[in-house]
């Protein structure tokens, strides 16, 4: 049955005949609204052949239900599910808290609850090919194409060692004992043979770690952990799909000859190498596209999109693993893709991915809530019991065990408080379910399977979802003293924290060096060269540069408000002394708790690449490093003009420009060897040759920007800061803080073969450029160049 | 990745490098790989923009303080020993190191860790952190809701909590007192270089 309004059924008829909806008696289907399967089946019997008289006119309103049936109930589902996400975040502090697939599970759990006190039974649209065709692919192409690269490959072993050895393991354990279960009699479940519980044992140990990563980055654990928490989810997927499908494989058979393991065995590493390689080469094919794309950049997602699902595809065709086909297929492209894709179908990709990604996966929990309720559950106390908890001692074992292994290899080893975040942040998630519900049916106990694989999910989402949060803090808490702290401690701990991590990314890297080195060597000399279309390589900085401007000019112009660079980098002398004659001041305590928390809020964490991964289901944002990078090249440029500068003056007025340079002022200096992709993974080198690239627009169109009124202002103030301060010029430059001196530096002993661009017929937007500035190779140095035609120049 | 001994030999003055900075062979030919990969001309030193090139670094917020630590005033480009002995700052301290009576302090003693932060507030070297300096750095390392007057009382209280002697700077021993209850060795230490 369904719901449906009856209130027309006296006075209209139906026919069923074929697709006849409209018969010569007008009549037509009564209206039919929530949702869902069965073709109406509340026609009165066609018996009556005299017509209501009131009805022989043609109808002016009808409805007709069965025709968009099956499109509108999917939309119906999937925005009734976006309405749950967007209700989430109307109260914040939940989605702090709570896990956002709790919260998708309880909606679920609540419309499953309002269905089966109607006697609605939920769609039949999680089919298996449904599942592993429609609702799998966005999955894990969001997973693929979100790795950050250069983490996941300098952690490969460990990540693979996790996940692959630990499913494993996991799988295994858990099976074993259940098996071991099952022979005792008094829990009645004998019949589920070895290679069931195998089946059950590898759908439940599929953890998905990734909701506690938001947990990990409020109490800093180490960053490494989350690569291998975000690589162990990944993998995991393809894994426990491989192990489902071959434990399905051999459930089917009736008897397991050693041999057949041994050739299972061997199938799984065929299955998971055949499903990279295959999924480089179609990464490989994509860049490859994507170069002549040139002139139709509307279709550019669309080839990406459609590359990676025809790996998928091709991949399931040949039975290898076609997850790991679409996640490597990811990887690969991404870094030569975005590269060449314009600025816009790069962003749609992004979000296009994302977006797919989590309505499948969030339509996947809501299900998950929904069948809980509405199903016909086979309970055994026994075993799904002993189930849950094997699945947790198998896990926190498994975790130990192979910290212990793998620690003396790492550089940096887990300490007990990564393994326990590790062991009890394994949530379960959205495959299990998935793959549970789609047991084939020949599976004799496929309803405890299924109840099984739902207390498993629900207990851990759940429970521990919930409760990571308040232990880890706890166990962190215990270690640090944070009230006992000075402001000083927090400052210069801060401090030192930045310093050792910039050293450490000044001594990069020991492991692989090499073979990345190598494989660089080998991408720059051929892959480039092939796969992407406009091979003028810029520095990283440079194009970073570049692209952040772009981003902030466009931001700016949205919401005209918080400027970044407007705030003073610089401190002067001047504000110095204005200072200094204040007394002490008193500090109250409420002062002190309140200055705490604004460093502990504000202060930049190290390493902000952490953030782009803790939170799966938003696109990653670069925020702060952003303001780092603005704030360091204003405050650069700044210093250009820094002996004309006034402090206070200059930060009042002089950034509300836009230095957006046409192409050829950063672009024209930097020959050959750019290396790396505005993404952000990188691999960084600038060249700074001396040769001379004629006049070259970038292919990626930077908006030049019109000038704000205010420059004509600074232009003035810095002549007549300049007439009254030239004496003073000198000793405020060695206070202005380490970036003049800096550029002092710089500019004394670069290499002066370079021409001088900037006098080139240059206008004279600034007027008081100090000479020296026209040697100035670096890109950070290079005062911006303006459009030649402006209305407000002189 | 080449051979260690034929590596070794091809650094100048390498013994003398090892002893005053405590590294061991491995660890200084990773370096000079390190060094070399840096020094994209090949020029045997480093300057500015080879550091400013690695991107890590310039998202880091005191970046190019860091860099500068590498530079010493006057100087402009780095030679490997000077990168090697900069960067030995970073190794934890060996506890069982013997209490030599004239040897002089190691490079990663707990004093020259701390001298090495002081030095990157102390941008103008004068041996003082003055309060403008100090703002300095905490506008570096603060995000943008913070206003100029809560950086100021940020600072003066910092001021006010390490300033023994009352001259509104702080010096090197008020410094270093301030940071007695701070595991130095832990925080400023890179484990991979020990």
């Amino acid at each position: 049955g369904y719901l449906h309004f009856t209130k027309k059924k006296k006075k209209t008829f139906l026919r069923t005949r074929g697709s006849e909806t409209i018969s010569k008696a007008g009549t037509d289907q009564s209206g039919v609204a929530l949702v869902i399967n069965r073709p109406p089946s509340n026609h009165t019997p066609d018996t009556d052949p005299d017509p209501d008289p009131g009805e022989t006119t043609q109808a002016v309103f009808t409805l007709n239900y069965p025709r968009i049936q099956i499109p509108f109930e999917i939309t119906l589902w999937v925005l009734l599910a976006s309405f749950a996400k967007i209700g989430f975040h109307v109260y914040h502090k939940i989605t702090v808290w709570v896990p956002e697939s709790c919260l998708l599970i309880s909606i679920g759990l609540i419309v499953g609850g309002i269905m089966h006190s109607l006697h609605e039974k939920p769609p039949a649209v999680l089919t298996s090919n449904a599942f592993f065709l429609y609702m799998l692919p966005p999955i894990v192409l969001d997973s693929g194409y979100f790795m950050p690269t250069r983490p996941f490959f300098e952690n490969f072993g460990t990540v693979l060692w996790f996940a692959v050895v630990g499913t494993l393991w996991n799988s295994i354990g858990i099976g074993i004992s259940l098996f071991a279960i099952c022979q005792i009699e008094v829990f009645g479940v004998q019949d589920i043979t070895l290679q069931e519980n195998f089946l059950f044992a590898s759908i439940i140990s599929a953890v998905e770690p990734v909701a506690v990563l938001t947990v990990f980055e409020d109490i800093s654990v180490h960053e490494q952990l989350y690569i291998v928490v975000f690589g162990e989810c990944l993998f995991n997927d393809a894994v426990t799909v491989v192990l489902y499908n071959l434990f399905n494989h051999v459930a089917a058979l009736e008897v397991v000859e050693a041999g057949d393991v041994f050739l299972d065995i061997g199938r799984f590493f065929v299955v998971g190498l055949g499903g990279t390689i295959f999924g480089a080469l179609f990464g490989f094919v994509t860049a490859f596209t994507t170069r002549f794309t040139g002139k139709v950049r509307e279709i550019e997602p669309l080839i990406i999109f459609l590359y990676s699902y025809l790996a998928y595809l091709i991949a399931e065709l040949f039975a290898i693993s076609s997850i790991m086909a679409i996640v490597i297929c990811a990887l690969t492209m991404k870094y030569y893709v975005e590269e060449n894709v314009s600025q816009r179908s790069c962003t749609t990709i992004r979000h296009v991915i994302k977006m797919v990604g989590s309505v499948s996966e969030t339509l996947i929990f809501f299900f998950l809530g929904v069948v809980t309720i509405t199903t016909e559950h086979e309970w055994n106390w026994g075993y799904i019991l002993f189930a849950l908890l094997f699945a947790l001692l198998w896990r926190g074992l498994g975790i130990l065990v192979l910290t212990q292994i793998i620690n003396p290899f790492r550089t940096i080893p887990f300490n007990f408080k990564d393994q326990f975040g590790l062991a009890y942040g394994g949530l379960r998630g959205a495959v299990s379910f998935a793959l549970a519900f789609t047991l084939p049916d020949n599976i004799g106990r496929k309803d405890l399977f299924i109840t099984g694989t739902i207390v498993v999910i629900i207990f851990t989402v759940f429970i521990q979802g919930i409760t990571i949060r308040p232990l880890l803090k706890l166990m962190n808490v215990r270690k640090t003293n944070r009230n006992q702290e000075t402001i000083n401690d927090e400052i210069h701990k801060r401090l030192m924290e930045h310093t050792v991590a910039g050293i450490e990314d000044l001594c990069g890297q020991w492991s692989h060096y090499y073979w990345k080195d190598k494989f660089m060597k080998f991408n720059n000399r051929i892959l480039r060269k092939i796969l992407i279309r406009d091979n003028h390589p810029e520095s990283s900085i440079v194009a970073l540069y570049k692209k952040l401007e772009l981003q902030n000019a466009m931001e700016v112009l949205d919401q005209m408000s918080g400027d970044i660079s407007a705030a003073p980098s610089l401190i002067s002398l001047h504000e110095e002394r204005k200072n200094a004659s204040k007394s002490r001041k008193k500090f109250l305590s409420s002062d002190v708790t309140n200055m705490h928390e604004l460093l502990s809020k504000n202060m930049y964490k190290i390493r902000h690449r952490t953030v782009s991964y803790t939170n799966k289901h938003t696109l990653p944002d670069d925020i702060t490093a952003r303001e780092i990078l603005m704030r360091r090249h204003t405050s650069l440029r700044r210093s250009l003009r820094a002996g004309s500068f006034h402090g206070t003056n200059a930060a009042k007025m002089s950034q509300k420009y836009f230095s957006l340079p046409m192409g050829r002022s950063l672009n024209s200096r930097f020959p050959p060897r750019r290396l790396v992709h505005a993404d952000g993974d990188i691999e960084s080198e600038i060249n700074y040759s001396s040769i001379r690239h004629p006049q070259r627009v970038s292919s990626k169109a930077v908006m030049p920007l019109r000038p704000l009124n205010t420059l004509k202002e600074v232009a003035s103030s810095v002549n007549t800061v300049d007439g009254q301060n030239e004496e003073q010029r000198g000793c405020r430059r060695s206070h202005l803080g380490s970036n003049v001196s800096r550029s002092g530096h710089l500019t004394s002993h670069l290499p002066h073969g370079s021409s001088r661009n900037c006098s080139d017929g240059d206008h004279d937007a600034w007027v008081e450029e100090p000479q020296n500035n026209s040697d100035v190779q670096h890109p950070l140095m290079r005062r911006p160049h303006w459009l030649p035609q402006k209305p407000h120049d002189k | 990745m080449g051979s260690t001994n034929s590596t070794l030999l091809k650094i100048p003055n390498v013994e003398v490098l090892m002893q005053e900075t405590g590294f061991s062979p491995a660890h200084i030919i990773r370096l000079h790989d390190r060094f070399k990969a840096l020094d994209k001309e090949g020029r045997g030193h480093l300057c500015p923009h080879d550091f400013g090139a690695i991107k890590e670094l310039a998202m880091n917020p005191i970046g190019d303080r860091i860099i500068g630590a590498f530079f010493s005033p006057g100087k402009e480009t780095v030679d490997f020993h000077t990168f090697v002995k900069i960067l030995a700052h970073f190794r934890p301290v060996d506890k069982d190191r013997p209490k030599e009576p004239n040897s002089p302090e190691p490079i990663n003693s707990r004093s020259n860790k701390l001298k090495f932060a002081f030095q990157l507030y102390d941008q103008d070297k004068d041996g003082k952190i003055s309060r403008d300096e100090l703002l300095q750095v905490l506008r570096a390392m603060l995000g943008m809701q913070v206003t100029d007057e809560q950086l100021e009382s940020i600072a003066d209280r910092t001021i006010q909590e390490a300033d023994l002697d009352r001259d509104d700077t702080i010096s090197f021993e008020e410094f270093r007192k301030s940071l007695e209850k701070i595991n130095i060795d832990h925080k400023m230490s890179i484990r991979f270089l020990r």
